[in-house]
């Protein structure tokens, strides 16, 4: 390895990382986990540890701007975060017992899911026709902005998204990612959110997500600042680039092509895991 | 002190989360050039899990390691500022809350934040491992190993 190499090999993956994860909508820490895993043949735990910094750093500065915006409903993050953040406790407990080989396992089905999840066309549902009584006394029902001026929504079935987001909580901990995907499902599945609040909402909470399981694996020293500190730069600058072009560019056959990329990656996890080579 | 609408914590929240992430991004990168300067080129064996040194692995360490300026610690430093982002977000909010009297919200961000920092203060028994065992500047003449010897290993080879 010559002099200035694998940080800038770190932190040109990280940004072209942060790039794809931001034009498929699927988030950089699924993607910084194989980068780095299959990619450089990193153990999957420091992997796991810089993804997880990683994470934290992207879904907060994306969530500082849909606060701005008006679109994170932040009551209902600020109280769908005690099921996320005992999830993620609990999943970075169950990262001690589980083999990496089914880690590596797991990973690639999530990422196949999040991949298909993110391909789905978005069609608003119709909002819930009565209301739920833990929603209103919790004052979750709000509104958010359109070009028409601000639309109010209801919230429905908090227990259910409740339950899905400890579930979310606990493979953001277990795999290191913000699985965000899971996180939108219980949010506009389950709770019937629109579906633009439900992804501002989802981002609000990854950062704490991610937090609760970060200071677990910072202890038991899956945190490697050289590793870290690229990859963490990289795919913040990846990311914001990514948010700044994906307004101008046609992302269709860019959507598809990257698709494609998940797709393999996804398989080969789950061989590598099924093999043993991981 | 003015009343907290939704709107003012909304805003107060982004404000503070953009804050966090670009001073822990420059701490960060900072400790990279540090590093850059004094102990780039040989890179350990990531294919191998052997955890980072103990003083890296908690607050206290870390900020032992930033202020003596070793590259490793200040970037470890930045990474904690980072993880620290998300939970001054929900300090902040705290505080909002109690002033505005709503005492569901108090309880579920008092719930949450003792969650989150249970994970981060938990007393690790590699914390208190001597400091000598922990070489606390990497230096291109004894770059032999810039990550110090792995935790397990250190207290019997320094003796």
């Amino acid at each position: 390895m010559d002099l200035l190499g694998l940080p800038f090999l770190l932190a040109l993956g990280g940004a072209a990382a942060g790039l794809v994860g931001s034009l498929t909508g699927l988030g950089g820490g699924i993607i910084v986990v194989p980068f780095l895993a299959l990619g450089l043949g990193v153990d999957l735990r420091y992997a796991i540890g810089a993804s997880l910094v990683t994470v934290i750093a992207t879904s907060s500065s994306a969530a500082a701007e849909y606060l701005k915006k008006g679109f994170a409903n932040f009551r209902v993050g600020m109280f769908m975060e005690i099921g996320t953040t005992l999830g993620a406790v609990a999943g970075a407990y169950l990262a001690i017992v589980v083999p990496t080989s089914a880690i590596a396992v797991l990973f690639g089905v999530v990422l196949l899911y999040s991949a298909f999840m993110t391909r789905r066309p978005r069609a608003e549902r119709p909002g819930p026709e009565s209301p739920d009584p833990l929603a209103e006394r919790l004052r979750m029902d709000s509104a958010y902005p359109e070009k028409e001026g601000p639309k109010p929504y209801r919230v429905r079935n908090v227990a259910g998204g409740f339950l899905l987001m400890s579930a979310a909580g606990a493979l953001s901990g277990l795999l290191g990612i913000g699985s965000g995907a899971f996180k939108v499902l219980a949010m506009d599945h389950v709770m019937r959110l629109p579906f633009k609040v439900a992804t501002a909402t989802s981002t609000f909470m990854i950062g704490v997500t991610a937090a609760a399981s970060a200071g677990i694996y910072l202890g038991r020293g899956y945190i490697d600042p050289v590793l870290a500190m690229p990859v963490m730069l990289g795919v913040l600058a990846g990311s914001t680039l990514g948010s700044k072009v994906l307004p101008r560019i046609g992302t269709k056959a860019l959507r598809r092509a990257f698709s494609l990329v998940i797709l393999a990656i996804g398989a080969r996890l789950i061989f590598d895991g099924l093999t043993g080579r991981i | 002190m003015g009343e907290w609408s939704d709107d003012r914590l909304r805003r107060a929240m982004g404000a503070l989360l953009r804050w966090g992430v670009a001073i822990a991004a420059v701490t960060a990168f900072a400790g990279g050039i540090l590093y850059l300067q004094g102990c780039a080129g040989d890179v350990p064996d990531y294919r191998v899990f052997r955890g980072t040194p103990p003083a890296l692995r908690g607050a206290a360490g870390i900020i032992r390691e930033a202020a003596s300026l070793n590259p490793f610690g200040v970037i470890q430093l930045g990474i904690l500022l980072l993880i620290a982002t998300p939970v001054a977000r929900i300090v902040f909010s705290l505080a909002a809350f109690v002033a505005k009297k709503d005492l569901a919200y108090v309880a579920s961000v008092l719930i949450v934040l003792s969650i989150v920092l249970a994970g981060l203060l938990r007393e690790r028994r590699g914390a208190v491992v001597p400091p000598e065992s922990f070489r606390p500047m990497c230096a291109p003449s004894e770059a032999s190993s810039p990550i110090p010897v792995p935790m397990k290993a250190a207290p019997e080879e320094s003796r």
